[in-house]
């Protein structure tokens, strides 16, 4: 693929944590660059930079997405939403569990659990590390996380019973 | 006490290394972007060095040749063979050859596309388990880097005599450590001149002394600061050396700040891994079952430069005999050059890999005997008052009691329903048409800090300063990753001055303000530091004119008075002293290896589908006395951590080689545990305070990666135990597990 030379930019207006906002960028730069390099918002990582382990997991339109995978210019016109949008009070039950060690993936995991924290109703088909699937921590084994989301989410662990059909096999 | 810098990771609020601002708050200007010129051969002499013309070389670029580094062209660790930048000859694949930094990063991408490093080939050694043949030998005459052997006893007329030799041959994986945050290095030079890197490490002082003599710069001249490492499994340990080099010699040429960031692909093709091994089990039993003699080869892939394969070879031989008496011990270890990628500390640091083969033949022993595994351990579980491999003898700390290893093993027996399991496994087994279950144990041991005579040599030293303000700041340099240092660092200190938590704050790893505490390695931290807080916090107390234990609320006070009656910095102070009665040789490998050892009894349960030949780990018990527990959810999380980590090496974290190269350097093809993969990890602590480890602890981090693999593994081949299955290479993948399991059943007409 010939490299676009790096004077071609575009101009995308997106709503940003609640504000609207217009920049200007290269037009293969990705979403996670320009939230963290332009738009001063670090808080979302990168981990792989190809869609596996879910450390740059921003919500776009509110649907959670790898942001190392979209085109900045794919958001204009569209609401982004980061870590940096999450309220630091409700993450206390992930604090208290210890789903958080070094951190680097850390933002991403909490913004998968938000989003099942504000969709409960997906617990119903999918069991919690089916859901977290997507986000790998190399730190915690997992466990803290999952702990620190049933706390986060009312009703988590009545939702889940009927379907964690595995877990029941293990323990009988 | 929940994680102290929890919250801001929690929020994203925490800034690593990439996360500072554009000038990194240096008020130098923007950082430059930092890239490397890498070797495309895996050995052979650099005959040239093109630069492509699909970039203006004269548009702000600064680039850095082996012949730009001031020093000597090494970087310093136990040997002097490894270069910051390869020169006239390249030693691995993705040897560092060349430097580039640009104020776009798009740009200094481009650069390094156009550059062509042009090597003129020599024959790789890439097999470390071959003879090298004459054309790939490139040290002494077998290419052999380190031989270390520990002799206890007469293996030789013990195995003439024995009743029962069972044999065995183990081979272990490399493992890439995927911390999250790759690695990370910001370098610059400040008003003053001195030669200055923040960024992602788990040893400050390991990079300050590497960056002095290449940089031809005295300690004073140098200044290292670790910024918030998100992750480190050992991966750090070794490597933000170099890093921190390159972009210390970019700064340097180019007059800014320069950033060097890796991406994935990168971090896991050139940083180190673990190293793989190769282990052979010769052991004579009697008829009972027990141990007459242990006679161990081991050997491990060191790749193309010594780095710190010594000592994990070293760890890796002490640990190999496992946590049995036996009196006749021979091992036998040896670390070989290879032109792959050099191989570093891996949490565990050897001890997996050799814990690994050991546990395996311990199943493999009792099923030939036709004895239950467990009976076979409970005979051989060293005692108190028994002695190790290297002649150590084992006794408990007083005032603590001994550790009680067969209760130990009872312990995680009745957690996981082991019996019970069992029948049920049989039934299962008997009537599924697909799924086989199994059960396997592991009974394990990790010596807690570094071995031998290596604390003494570290001579770690602590500063707990009292400020004007009355709180009391750590100053270590040891270094939080996630493992939680900051946070046992202030408990510790709090407990140990009386005070309330929010009065202690645990400073920056920082070369200027906080002394050489050591490296964070070797599950040393919580213990040895930590003890040394203890004893600093004393020191403070002892200037402050406050006896006893707990001074409270007085410390604050007195704290601020003697800053108003006093100039100058106000510094408790500790130096590390070895527990009494450690007695180490290094040249006969005898004596006591380490201090004391974390102990642990873990039980995997499997499902094996012969469909897919995928095993599940269904449950896991991990069962250890790591001395006392600090702080609960942090340790659980290590055991928690360290066991899925180990699950991933066990199961699935295959490399692909291809000419030296790791070919599947993305986690879309690496792939390690997701939270799907695994069950929840149960976690069982034995609380015994280690009188000489900070609030009583012992080492935890790395007992985790030792247990798991060979459990999971001994579990498979209980499941296929009709199939006479032997899990005894890993990874043990779906693919293996078809492979071994097709042989299996085209040799059973032969059997029959």
């Amino acid at each position: 693929m010939p490299d676009a030379a790096p004077s071609s930019t575009i101009s995308v207006s997106l709503t940003l944590n609640g504000r609207a906002v217009t920049v200007e960028v290269p037009v293969i730069e990705r979403l996670l660059d320009t939230l963290r390099y332009q738009l001063n918002l670090p808080g979302t990582k990168e981990g792989c930079g190809e869609g596996e382990c879910g450390a740059c997991t921003v919500y776009l339109d509110g649907l959670p997405v790898c942001a190392c995978l979209v085109p900045t210019f794919q958001a204009n016109g569209r609401d982004v939403r980061t870590i940096e949008a999450i309220a630091p009070e409700s993450l206390k039950p992930m604090l208290e569990s210890g789903a958080t060690q070094c951190g680097a993936c850390t933002p991403g995991v909490v913004m998968t659990a938000c989003w099942a924290r504000e969709h409960p109703e997906i617990l119903k088909t999918h069991t919690m590390r089916e859901l977290m699937a997507g986000n790998l921590c190399r730190c915690t084994g997992y466990d803290g996380i999952i702990d620190g989301m049933e706390k986060m989410i009312p009703g988590a662990s009545a939702l889940r019973a009927g379907r964690d059909t595995r877990q029941k096999d293990r323990h009988p | 006490m929940t994680r102290l810098e929890g919250l801001a990771k929690l929020t994203g609020a925490e800034r690593y290394v990439d996360d500072l601002p554009a000038d990194a708050g240096l008020g130098l200007g923007p950082c430059l972007w930092g890239m490397t010129v890498r070797s495309p051969a895996p050995r052979g002499r650099i005959k040239d060095i093109r630069f492509g013309s699909g970039v203006d070389w004269n548009s702000g670029f600064t680039v850095v040749h082996h012949r730009d580094i001031p020093g000597p062209n090494i970087v310093y660790l136990i040997e002097h063979d490894q270069p910051v930048l390869a020169g006239t000859y390249t030693r691995h694949i993705h040897e560092a050859v060349l430097l580039i930094a640009h104020e776009d990063r798009e740009m200094v991408r481009r650069a390094v596309r156009e550059v062509q490093v042009i090597v003129d080939p020599d024959e790789p050694a890439l097999d470390f388990k071959a003879q090298p043949t004459p054309a790939q030998l490139q040290v002494g005459p077998d290419n052999i880097l380190k031989h270390l052997t520990i002799n206890k006893g007469d293996v030789e007329s013990a195995l003439r005599s024995a009743p029962h030799i069972i044999e065995g041959v183990y081979e272990t994986g490399a493992q890439e450590h995927v911390y999250i945050e790759c690695n990370g290095m910001i370098g610059w030079v400040d008003p003053q001149g001195v030669v200055c890197v923040k960024g992602s490490m788990q040893c400050p002082y390991y990079v300050l002394n590497a960056l002095k003599h290449p940089l031809d710069r005295d300690a004073s001249q140098v200044r290292v600061i670790q910024t918030p490492t998100g992750g480190g499994f050992g991966g750090k340990e070794d490597y933000p050396s170099i890093i921190a080099l390159h972009a210390a010699l970019l700064a340097m040429k180019a007059g800014r700040p320069v950033k060097m960031i890796y991406d994935r692909a990168e971090d896991m093709q050139a940083t180190t891994k673990r190293h793989p091994a190769l282990i052979r089990h010769r052991t004579g039993v009697d008829s009972r079952g027990r141990l007459l003699a242990q006679q161990i080869d081991v050997l491990m892939d060191a790749g193309a430069y010594v780095t710190l394969s010594p000592v994990v070879l070293s760890r890796g031989i002490i640990h190999a005999a496992g946590p049995y008496f036996c009196e006749n011990v021979r091992i036998d270890g040896k670390a070989t050059l290879t032109n792959s990628v050099p191989y570093g500390a891996f949490r565990g640091f050897g001890a997996p890999q050799t814990i690994f083969a050991c546990e395996r033949h311990m199943d493999v022993i009792a099923d030939r005997l036709g004895l239950d595994p467990i009976e076979f351990r409970r005979i051989n579980l060293i005692q108190d008052g028994q002695t190790t491999a290297t002649g150590q003898v084992i006794k408990p700390h007083p005032p603590a009691k001994g550790t009680d290893r067969i209760a130990l093993m009872d312990r995680a027996l009745a957690e996981s329903n082991w019996r019970d399991k069992q029948h049920r496994h049989a039934a299962f087994n008997a009537t599924h048409t697909h799924l086989r279950r199994g059960l396997g144990l592991a009974t394990f041991w990790h010596g807690a800090g570094f071995t031998g005579s290596g604390e003494v040599y570290l001579n770690s030293k602590v500063h707990v300063a009292g400020l004007p303000d009355g709180r009391v700041e750590v100053r270590i340099a040891s270094t939080e990753m996630g493992q939680g240092t900051t946070t046992i660092m202030t408990q510790i200190a709090a407990d140990r001055l009386g005070l309330p938590r929010h009065q202690v704050t645990v400073a920056t790893p920082d070369t200027t303000t906080c002394p050489n505490s050591g490296p964070t390695v070797a599950s040393r931290t919580a213990m040895v530091v930590g003890g040394l807080v203890e004893k600093a916090c004393d020191d403070l107390a002892r200037r402050l004119s406050l006896e006893g234990p707990k001074p409270g609320s007085h410390v604050t006070t007195a704290i601020k008075f003697w800053h108003k009656a006093n100039k100058g910095e106000l510094l408790g102070q500790s130096t590390y002293e070895p527990p009494p009665g450690v007695k180490w040789d290094e040249s006969t490998y005898k004596g006591d290896a380490y201090g004391t050892y974390g102990w642990a009894a873990y039980v995997a349960e499997v499902e094996v589908d012969l469909r897919t030949y995928q095993t599940r780990v269904l449950d896991l018990v991990a069962a250890q006395e790591v001395g006392n527990i600090i702080n609960p959810t942090l340790a659980r999380g290590q055991i928690q951590g360290g066991v899925v980590q180990a699950i991933g090496w066990a199961l699935m974290e295959e490399f692909v080689w291809k000419n030296g190269a790791m070919a599947n350097s993305q986690l879309t093809n690496y792939i390690i545990p997701t939270s799907d993969d695994v069950p929840l990890i149960r976690v069982v602590f034995i609380e015994n305070p280690y009188p000489h480890g900070g609030k009583g602890a012992k080492g935890i981090g790395e007992l985790p990666m030792d247990g798991p693999a060979p459990a999971i593994a001994n579990a498979i081949a209980s499941a296929l135990r009709d199939m006479r299955i032997q899990p005894n290479r890993l990874p043990i993948t779906a693919e293996r597990l078809m492979e071994s399991i097709e042989q299996s059943s085209a040799q059973e007409p032969a059997h029959a």
